[in-house]
């Protein structure tokens, strides 16, 4: 029962991904290349030390960035607007840690706090649009986003937040040493797995926690599986908004401080832009689930990294986002087939276990 | 095996849902060049019948025989080939296309590459001449009112050939003389020869309109009557509908106490469009007694129910055990003691995808066993989901499995074991038994009687009359949203209440 519980799980991702490698696979043919030879040195790249490193870096933001999108998820809200939550958040923590100066670890909690109430006020705009004016989340969130991009620009540009930190590169000042967390070289002797990763962790264990073990996370699972029953069952529906919403955006916060804290140390105008979009597809391939995230974040960060070899072997390296939309793609059609499977099987076990009984009551 | 005198025959069919059985051993024979009718409450399979009859949907089992010959529909296409055209109950019409447009839509003649507008045009009059449904074709189908809309339909499924037409609830968006009209058309379109499968459940217009009626109930068919050569009433089939067969509740001595659980003074509910849905209701209900609400379906009761848990807004107030709960939320008012079991299971009682020890806890989710203060506590609401399904005889392999995956039955024995629990002071329930086998449903009944004695306040709305007058210490009838009657359970009869129900006549 245990085995194929678990195979009902793992039925649906790895059929995607086998289907993606198949259709990469197609594409890579069609352009020449040796695919086998290809995937070998992919995988020969990926698995080094440093690559190793690098992938559990990258894979560290994207599964926070999963988690804030699966919150939405799991109650049917549709948070768009990581990224514009995790940049402004990302900015205020880097300009907050980088211009006041405070004792070396209270400066990183502080600049950890700042971001996850910007994340959280930013997303409760939208949180708050929705409940009082009925606008769909999928809409402000969007707008949202380019309003963060243009309330960053206009901070680090115009005003004394900002101060040029290179040669006409303006940013928040430089993090000081103290307040980093750079992490520690566990695998590579070069390269360090960033601090944030044990953070990362703790975030997933307090989600299932929350999730699975506590009263607001019923609500909000009841919510997301059925509003009319949630309701019915007390929930208050537009309170459940609001606080989802809020610890969505709060996640959200999070989502660039691994490569702030970790490697930027400053928000500049090139910080990197796109998480919350790969946060979507992650939170997909897992299935909300902060375990099925973890992998998912993994073998996201392992196509991204692994793909730089490409470009060395003369494949285009978009080859590999052609894999990753694939993946998304099938993964949630094969989720849909395993799911009506389940049903069927579930209701046909029902129905063998209560053979006699069901045909009583049938002939009724 | 089957005379081809049937235009239609439906041998055996049986229609699975998850968690429902629509159709289960439905057996029909439609002869030709009649209008025979399908009557049932709400939710007894009528629909899906149809569906099946015109492709739409698929049975698990059953045959099919059109003219005496199996058929298998996998599109309504295929039915439409075998001359079998449904007009639904909502139109599906193209207002901004020409009557002739509208008809041809989907089965167009064409010369060449060009549309035979002229030929259509002239076979379509011919149709409307024959069967008297002469329509201006030109106009614009925006320029016509629903009766009108209604014979572009029937014109529509003539047009495609079908000599077996059925209609679902077409009275139901016709007024008055409109329905006269649509008669006619009838009586004119069955002497041509045309078979009609009406469906409806207005039993006065059944009864004028139809050759023969099957009355069907929970899924299955329950019998054949024919209005023209038996003396059937309105009240005949009422009761074939219902049915009354089942086990009668014993009515035991009163437990009635002078203390008041709930009273409610002048609530109303208006919906959407300003109408007055519950209108100035008042009553109380005291401890041990069991007040039964007696309505046709659609009346308020629904709305009255979502007013007294707090989930729709009302006005007026209501006082449980001498507290104002009016402005409490729904939350607060199942803590402080109200269980629920709604009209609608699936929408309001159940996550379907949730294994059943997480449907044990909705509605309880604040409340030992399961939870303790922030904390759920699944290990000691899985021991209690245990208890409630050996005590209320729900029928599982195990607590894990997924609530879509019981029969609808065997859910509503979870819910009523689920609301029993944790000694509630009022219990709101629609139609506790809705589904259940007898042998369950008995069970239910010894729960409630005993909860009652116990002190338990219940308000019961059920469509099963005998359930009501058996179970109720007191009784109201509710019609448009307002209590026009009340009954005395000792004396009343079915049919009384029936009358009551449709504002015919006054209860005892």
């Amino acid at each position: 029962m245990k085995l194929r519980k678990l195979a009902d799980v793992l039925a649906a991702p790895l059929l995607a991904i086998l289907f993606s490698l198949v259709v990469t696979g197609i594409i890579l043919a069609a352009f020449g290349a040796n695919i086998f030879e290809v995937f070998s040195r992919m995988f020969d790249y990926g698995t080094s030390t440093r690559s190793l490193t690098l992938i559990t870096n990258t894979a560290t933001t994207y599964y926070l960035s999963a988690v804030a999108v699966a919150i939405g998820f799991k109650m049917n809200i549709f948070n768009i607007g990581v990224n514009g939550q995790y940049r402004l958040a990302a900015m205020t923590a880097g300009a907050v840690a980088g211009w006041v100066i405070m004792p070396g670890p209270l400066s990183a909690i502080v600049a950890i706090l700042v971001a996850m109430l910007v994340g959280a006020i930013w997303a409760g705009i939208a949180a708050w649009l929705k409940v009082v004016r009925g606008i769909s989340e999928v809409i402000s969130t969007i707008m949202l986003n380019y309003l963060a991009i243009g309330v960053i620009s206009y901070a680090i540009v115009q005003t004394g937040i900002g101060t040029e930190i290179k040669l006409n590169v303006r940013g928040t000042p430089k993090i000081q040493e103290g307040a980093r967390l750079a992490g520690y070289a566990l695998i590579d002797p070069k390269v360090k797995i960033y601090g944030f990763f044990f953070i990362a962790i703790a975030v997933g264990i307090i989600y299932w926690v929350v999730l699975n073990r506590t009263r607001f996370g019923y609500d909000l699972r009841a919510s997301g599986l059925s509003p009319s029953a949630a309701t019915a069952s007390g929930v208050n529906s537009k309170r459940m908004i609001v606080y989802s919403m809020l610890a969505s955006g709060a996640i959200a916060g999070l989502v660039g401080l691994p490569d702030l804290l970790g490697k930027e140390f400053s928000y500049t105008l090139n910080f990197p832009a796109n998480y919350g979009f790969t946060g979507i597809a992650v939170a997909l391939l897992g299935r909300n689930n902060p375990i099925g995230i973890a992998f998912g974040a993994l073998l996201w960060a392992f196509l991204d990294i692994s793909s730089q070899i490409l470009d060395l072997e003369g494949v285009p390296r978009e080859i590999v986002t052609i894999m990753q939309g694939v993946i998304v793609l099938s993964v949630v059609v094969a989720y849909e087939l395993v799911r009506r499977n389940r049903v069927r099987t579930q209701q046909q076990n029902v129905g063998k276990a209560l053979a006699s009984a069901t045909t009583n009551e049938g002939s009724k | 095996m089957s005379d081809a005198q049937n235009a239609v025959e439906l041998i055996g069919i049986w229609k699975r849902f998850p968690g429902v059985i629509a159709n289960s051993n439905v057996n029909l024979k439609v002869a030709r060049g009649t209008v025979h009718a399908i009557v049932g409450e709400n939710g007894a399979g009528k629909s899906t019948l149809m569906k099946i009859l015109y492709g739409m949907q698929k049975a698990d089992e059953g045959q099919i025989l059109v003219s005496g010959n199996e058929q298998v529909f996998n599109s309504p296409s295929d039915a439409i080939d075998v001359g079998i055209g449904m007009v639904h109950q909502h139109f599906m019409l193209a207002d901004n296309l020409s009557v002739l447009e509208n008809i041809i839509l989907g089965s167009e003649i064409k010369k060449g590459f060009r549309l035979d507008v002229s030929g259509a045009k002239k076979k379509i009059s011919e149709i409307a001449k024959k069967y008297g449904l002469e329509l201006p074709l030109d106009e614009f189908v925006s320029e016509f009112g629903v009766g009108d809309r209604q014979r572009i339909e029937i014109l529509k499924v003539l047009y495609r050939g079908a000599n077996v037409l059925i209609l679902d609830e077409p009275t139901a968006v016709l007024v008055p003389h409109e329905v006269d009209e649509l008669f006619k058309a009838l009586n004119d379109l069955k002497a041509e020869g045309i078979t009609i499968i009406f469906i409806s459940h207005k039993l006065d217009e059944v009864l004028t309109i139809a050759d023969e009626i099957t009355v069907i109930r929970t899924g299955s068919t329950v019998g054949t009557v024919n209005p023209k050569t038996q003396k059937v009433t309105a009240e005949d089939l009422a009761e074939m509908m219902v049915g009354s067969e089942l086990p009668t509740p014993a009515t035991s001595e009163s437990t009635v106490t002078d203390k008041v659980v709930l009273n409610v003074k002048d609530l109303t509910v208006v919906a959407h469009g300003g109408k007055e849905i519950v209108n100035h209701v008042n009553f109380k209900i005291h401890a041990g007694e069991i007040l039964g609400i007696a309505g046709v379906e659609g009346n308020g009761q629904a709305e009255l129910l979502d007013a007294l848990l707090g989930i729709e807004k009302s006005t007026g107030t209501v006082q449980f055990m001498d507290q104002d709960i009016s402005n409490w939320s729904t939350r607060k008012r199942r803590e402080s003691g109200i269980a629920y079991i709604p009209e609608d299971r699936q929408r309001q009682a159940l996550l379907l995808d949730a294994p059943l020890w997480e449907n044990r806890m909705l509605g309880h989710q604040t409340l030992p066993p399961n939870s303790k203060g922030f904390w759920l506590t699944p290990r000691a609401a899985k021991a209690d989901t245990n208890r409630i399904v050996s005590e209320y005889d729900v029928r599982t392999p195990s607590i894990d499995v997924y609530a879509s995956a019981l029969s609808g039955g065997n859910q509503q024995k979870l819910i009523v074991g689920r609301e029993m629990s944790g000694e509630p002071k009022l219990l709101i329930a629609a139609h506790p038994t809705r589904g259940v086998d007898v042998g369950a449903q008995a069970a239910i009944w010894d729960h409630l009687r005993a909860a009652r004695a116990a002190g338990l306040a219940v308000l019961l709305i059920s469509a099963d009359l005998d359930e009501l007058i058996g179970l109720s210490d007191s009784l109201k009838v509710i019609l448009r949203g307002k209590f026009v009657a009340d009954a005395d359970p000792a004396t009343v009869t079915p049919q009384q209440l029936g009358n009551a129900m449709t504002g015919a006549g006054a209860a005892a």
